[in-house]
């Protein structure tokens, strides 16, 4: 591996696998570079590898092969208590027996630090939070909320230049969880700090990272910024585990000039852009995502591929319309309106044509 | 079960043998193991088939607090007891048993009256006398060739280098403590009655208390020379013989001032059925109940007439029970008859000497 | 503020507070109605038998009831001066009856508690009492010179007192006067105060033992995964599937001085062949028992206090620079104390009361007060002295707890 690549990454990750069991692997053959400063986040469902991924980089698990490797040095060898990661859990993992206070001054005291030194970092780090007041409080004294920025205080206390932090926000409500993602996310960037993110939650990942790492069956299916997650998924497992989608399955007719046309099981064809599709004949499922879905003839295309659907259900949603259709035999297609004076509102029964721009609907793998 | 089972049997044989028989039933209580066995074998199986009345046999592990608790609740279940003597005093001194006319006792098989057929001390108020059993000591013959032969060995640390197993208690111990300082036996209690006798006693166990292994179940002791633990202790005749004679055990008893005392019958005071236990315990003192008694445990029988009529092991016909009686001529020379008095007047000081001796 | 808590009603007129304590009074007494049968089966089967037993430590009545006029002369004597001849002739009227009644024995008994040797006294003399004439005094020096004796009659004096102290006092080493003085016992009969201190120390160093044992295991237990704990819980708690006997006895064979392992430390020449450890029939052997049988005590609150322990909270400590031992004392350690609380006390309070495995295995020195309130239970038949010393380690016991809770606080226990 080239050197000036290591110089790149602050956080890699070089052909790692990890096996509990010695029969399966939990995660396969992991490439990754972190560069400094970023937020990234592993996102993914459970069991797909990736607080896996996060353990063995805080050395709480290691590697079965490969190396991981933190600002150029190997850390396979280096016990967790050294590696100087700030780690936020899933529980906040607060210790009920002291202070908040106590709480933050802890990793300082580890680190033989002064009193006073102590005194004046712990108040900074309250401050950062806005928790100034609760020094002297006991961790179950305090809300979920409120921990969470106590848990979050003590985990970027001492400094740490890289911070894991572990479905931090998935005991809280939502409202408080937007709160929390604004927050967290302001810090980080204050901070210039690395932030490496687990969560479930897609919408959480989208919000808040830099880039998203999406997890699945141990293998990291796509890595790539938010908007170009959404928008150009690679294949039909992150099409459908980000965002909503709509799918349509069927088989390749042709490709030509990075259009395919696809013809769906019922036998009506649709144009698409072939993304991991190459040949023809092959089975595909084309995705498209409920907001690009159009029903008024004056916006579309010349020419574009039309299917009939049949209304089935229309859900109010106050600042959206969700209009459930019967499409090529589908009969969860979904397409979401804005609710807007001129929008024209479907009632059930109905029968329309619906259509779409050939890039917004991605042949993918079956 | 064994109970139920023997229960079973027993009325089945009393309704097979006819309808004459008077059917009831008495909880005989003992000390269990080879001892009971011995009893069953030679006074309740045969009180059943003469009379077809029952005896649910029961056991407990000696002392008076079990019947204390019967009747001074009014719920007696046990009818008829096997104790050592100062229990059988002191029960009747507090009024846990029935006094006992002992002039109903059958006269022996030669014809001598009861009072003059058992030996001396058999009767108290409320109890009758039906083994002699006798506190030795013993030694592994396959360890110790040249054996010790008097209780003074015993002591003797030097000559006899090992472990000595003593009952923790202070009965006996002084006793063997003071022959061994050569107080002849029959002056033992006189000296133990004196402050000076008692410093003496103890002064004489000082000598070897570092080396003793103390025990109180008198199943330990064969246990204790068997697995090597000590190389002499001392023991109840009974359980030594039954080491010997059913296990092989190479053990060897010194008689030389054996601590010998009875084990008596009383009738619970309130027993659901005292006449039926006394009809028993009239059965069960007869001569030839005692002397059969003894071709199963080497306890000695309490009538004299009974000796003469000693045969040999029940199992082994060539073991020759005699012998092994703690009456018998040879081993009785130099025997301590237990005072029971003076353990009575005593023993709450001498218990508490003996333990505070033991602590420091 | 309060004001208007107690201006507010109810919809049907009546102050809220007095709604509010009406309706909790119900629920208050519906859970105390269904906790009364439990409450009676303790009352009648646990309390009651407990307390009415405890009473004998220092309630006597044998002699007062049983010896009713020598009780009523012996009030007005001194204890100092010469018995009289009114006591002789009272005390012989009440030896005929009380041998007429045959309770004698009871009365011998408890005199001789105070004075030992004095029991065949008053048997031989109740024997011959209704042959005696006056002058009385005389007659019983003639029967037995021991009657001239002042210290039988202040032994008969201490003896008629109902309530009396002389069996607490006799169960910490002290001994009661006729004048109703305390002083020490003799020297040679102490073994009460000494027998307290040891089963102290047995039982803070069996339970200092489980705790050093049983720490490590439990931790062990609740960090492997719950199939594999179940099994090996299972394993701790075998002991308890065989008889306490017959434990007890695996240990004496194990550990006696031909034993499995002293042959061990001969083979390994860790000790010589004819000077073998004294493991059993000492102190020693009292601990190595105790702390096997107690183990599981302490194992099981630990281990369910250990399982609420998250393991993210030394993990956290990890990543925030703390080392093994650091996360383990400051992290992990704090939050297992309610566990290490509860086992503590459950192991200590089981091992001061132990009585059957020390009489198996302690030997000499190795015995515990229980089994000299045993001994007095079953053998000497002194239950009240029993009682005396049951009830000093009862208030010993509730003493320990009160310490606790002062130094801990009993709010800060899990048993589970």
């Amino acid at each position: 591996m080239a050197l000036d690549e290591t110089n790149n990454a602050f956080v890699r990750f070089d052909r790692v696998q990890k096996s509990y069991d010695g029969e399966s692997l939990v995660v396969k053959d992991l490439n990754l570079d972190i560069p400094k400063g970023e937020f990234l986040t592993m996102l993914g469902p459970s069991g797909s590898g990736k607080t896996t991924c996060l353990m063995m980089l805080a050395g709480f698990e290691t590697a079965t092969h490969g190396e991981i490797l933190l600002d150029g040095v190997s850390i396979n060898n280096i016990p967790p208590h050294k590696r100087g990661i700030g780690m936020v859990f899933q529980n906040y993992a607060l210790f009920p027996h002291m202070t908040v206070a106590e709480n933050l001054s802890f990793p300082l005291e580890v680190r033989n630090m002064g009193k006073s030194e102590r005194e004046a970092k712990v108040k900074r780090a309250l401050d950062m939070v806005e928790m100034g007041d609760f020094g002297g409080r006991r961790p179950a004294q305090l809300s979920g909320g409120q921990q969470q920025r106590i848990a979050l205080a003590r985990a970027l206390v001492f400094e740490p230049e890289l911070v894991l932090m572990d479905e931090p926000l998935g005991a809280l409500d939502k409202q408080l969880r937007e709160k929390m993602q604004f927050e967290i996310t302001r810090l980080a960037h204050n901070l210039g700090i690395t932030v490496v993110y687990v969560t479930h939650d897609q919408t959480e990942a989208l919000t808040m990272s830099d880039r998203v790492a999406v997890f699945n069956d141990g293998v990291i299916q796509q890595i790539d910024a938010p908007d170009v997650l959404y928008e150009q998924p690679k294949n039909s497992f992150v099409a459908q585990f980000i965002g909503e989608n709509n799918t349509l399955e069927g088989v390749i007719e042709d490709i030509k000039n990075d259009v395919a046309l696809v013809k769906l099981d019922n036998g009506d064809v649709i144009d698409a852009k072939p993304v991991n599709v190459s040949a023809k004949g092959e089975r595909t499922r084309v995705s498209i995502r409920p907001e690009r879905v159009e029903f008024r003839k004056d916006r579309l295309k010349k020419g574009a591929h039309l299917l009939n659907a049949e209304v089935l259900e229309v859900i109010y949603m106050g600042d959206i319309l969700r209009t459930r259709l019967n499409v090529a035999g589908n009969t969860e297609f979904i397409v979401k309106t804005r609710n807007a004076p001129d929008q024209t509102r479907l009632t059930v029964g109905e029968v329309i044509e619906i259509g779409w721009l050939p890039e917004d609907c991605r042949a993918l793998d079956a | 079960m064994k109970t139920i089972m023997s229960l079973t049997t027993a009325s089945v044989l009393a309704i097979s043998a006819g309808t004459a028989f008077a059917e009831g039933s008495i909880t005989a209580v003992s000390w269990g193991g080879a001892y009971t066995k011995s009893q069953v074998e030679a006074y309740h199986k045969p009180w059943t088939a003469a009379t077809g009345n029952t005896v649910v046999s029961e056991d407990y592990s000696g002392g008076l607090a079990e019947v204390k608790a019967q009747v001074e609740s009014g719920s007696v279940t046990w009818d008829i007891i096997d104790v050592e003597k100062s229990d059988a005093v002191r029960g009747c001194d507090e009024g846990l048993f029935m006094e006992i006319d002992h002039s109903a006792l059958p006269n022996g098989a030669d014809g001598s009256a009861a009072a003059d057929d058992f030996i001396p001390g058999s009767f108290t108020d409320c109890a009758v006398a039906n083994i002699v059993w006798s506190t030795i000591f013993a030694y592994d013959s396959s360890v110790m060739a040249n054996g010790p032969t008097s209780i003074a060995d015993f002591f003797n640390l030097d000559a006899f280098p090992g472990k000595r197993g003593l009952r923790k208690s202070p009965k006996a111990n002084l006793e063997m403590a003071l022959a061994a300082d050569g107080v002849a036996s029959a002056d033992i209690y006189e000296v133990l009655g004196t402050d000076e006798g008692v410093d003496r006693a103890f002064a004489k166990l000082d000598t070897i208390k570092d080396s003793v292994v103390w025990w109180e179940a008198g199943a330990q002791p064969p246990q204790l020379l068997a697995d090597g633990e000590v190389a002499m202790t001392t023991a109840y005749n009974g359980r030594i013989f039954n080491a010997v004679a059913s296990e092989g055990k190479p053990f060897e008893i010194v008689w030389d001032a054996q601590v010998f005392d009875v084990d008596m019958w009383a009738i619970v005071n309130g027993a659901p059925n005292a006449e039926l236990a006394m009809d028993f315990l009239k059965f069960s003192t007869a001569t030839e109940q005692l002397a059969a008694q003894a071709s199963y445990i080497s306890y000695g029988p309490a009538r004299k007439s009974s000796a003469p009529l000693v045969g040999s092991y029940h199992s082994n016909a060539s073991l020759e029970m005699g012998p092994q009686m703690p009456t018998a001529p040879d081993n009785f020379a130099t025997a301590i008859s237990n005072d029971f008095e003076f353990w009575a007047d005593n023993q709450d000081e001498l218990n508490e000497r003996f333990n505070a001796w033991l602590a420091n | 503020m309060s004001d208007t808590t107690t201006s507010l009603v109810a919809a049907d007129g009546t102050p809220l507070k007095r709604k509010l304590a009406q309706s909790l009074m119900r629920s208050r007494a519906r859970a105390f109605g269904l906790a009364l049968p439990l409450l009676a089966f303790i009352l009648v089967l646990f309390v009651y038998p407990i307390a009415n037993f405890l009473t004998q430590a220092f309630y006597d009545a044998r002699f007062a009831t049983l010896m009713p006029g020598t009780t009523e002369v012996l009030k007005d004597w001194d204890a100092v001066s010469a018995p009289t001849e009114e006591m002789a002739a009272v005390l012989v009227a009440d030896l005929v009856v009380s041998k007429k009644e045959k309770t004698i024995g009871k009365v011998a008994t408890r005199v001789n508690r105070e004075l030992s040797g004095t029991r065949s006294l008053f048997t031989k003399t109740a024997r011959s009492a209704k042959k005696m004439e006056a002058p009385y005094m005389e007659a019983l020096i003639k029967k037995d010179k021991d009657w001239g004796d002042i210290e039988v009659w202040q032994a008969m004096k201490t003896a008629s007192r109902v309530y009396t102290p002389a069996y607490l006092a006799a169960a910490v080493d002290l001994k009661m006067l006729a004048d109703g003085s305390i002083v020490r016992q003799d020297e040679d009969r102490r073994i009460h105060v000494i027998l307290f201190w040891r089963t102290l120390e047995i039982s803070f160093l069996v339970t200092l033992f489980c705790f050093m044992l049983g720490y490590p295991v439990a931790y062990m237990l609740s960090t492997l995964p719950a199939r594999t704990s179940n099994l090996l819980l299972i394993l701790v708690l075998l002991p308890f599937w065989t008889s306490l006997l017959v434990r007890t006895t695996a240990w004496i064979a194990m550990l006696q001085a031909q034993g499995v392992l002293n042959d061990l430390f001969v083979v390994f020449g860790l000790a010589a062949d004819d000077d073998r450890f004294s493991l059993i029939y000492n102190k020693t052997g009292t601990l190595i028992a105790m702390t096997h049988i107690l183990l599981p005590f302490m194992i099981l609150p630990l281990y369910s206090v250990m399982k609420t322990i998250p393991p993210s909270y030394v993990r956290a400590a990890k990543s925030m620079g703390a080392t093994n031992w650091t996360a383990f004392w400051r992290v992990y350690f704090p939050q297992s104390v309610p566990g290490i609380g509860a086992g503590a006390l459950l192991v200590f309070i089981l091992a001061i009361g132990y009585y059957i495995t020390p009489a198996l295995v302690g030997g000499q020195d190795g015995q515990m007060i229980s089994n000299f309130i045993d001994f007095h239970m079953r053998k000497s038949l002194n239950w009240n002295l029993a009682a005396a010393m049951g009830l000093v380690m009862l208030v010993f016991v509730l003493f320990m707890f009160w310490i606790y809770d002062r130094i801990v606080g009993i709010d800060n226990m899990k048993l589970g």
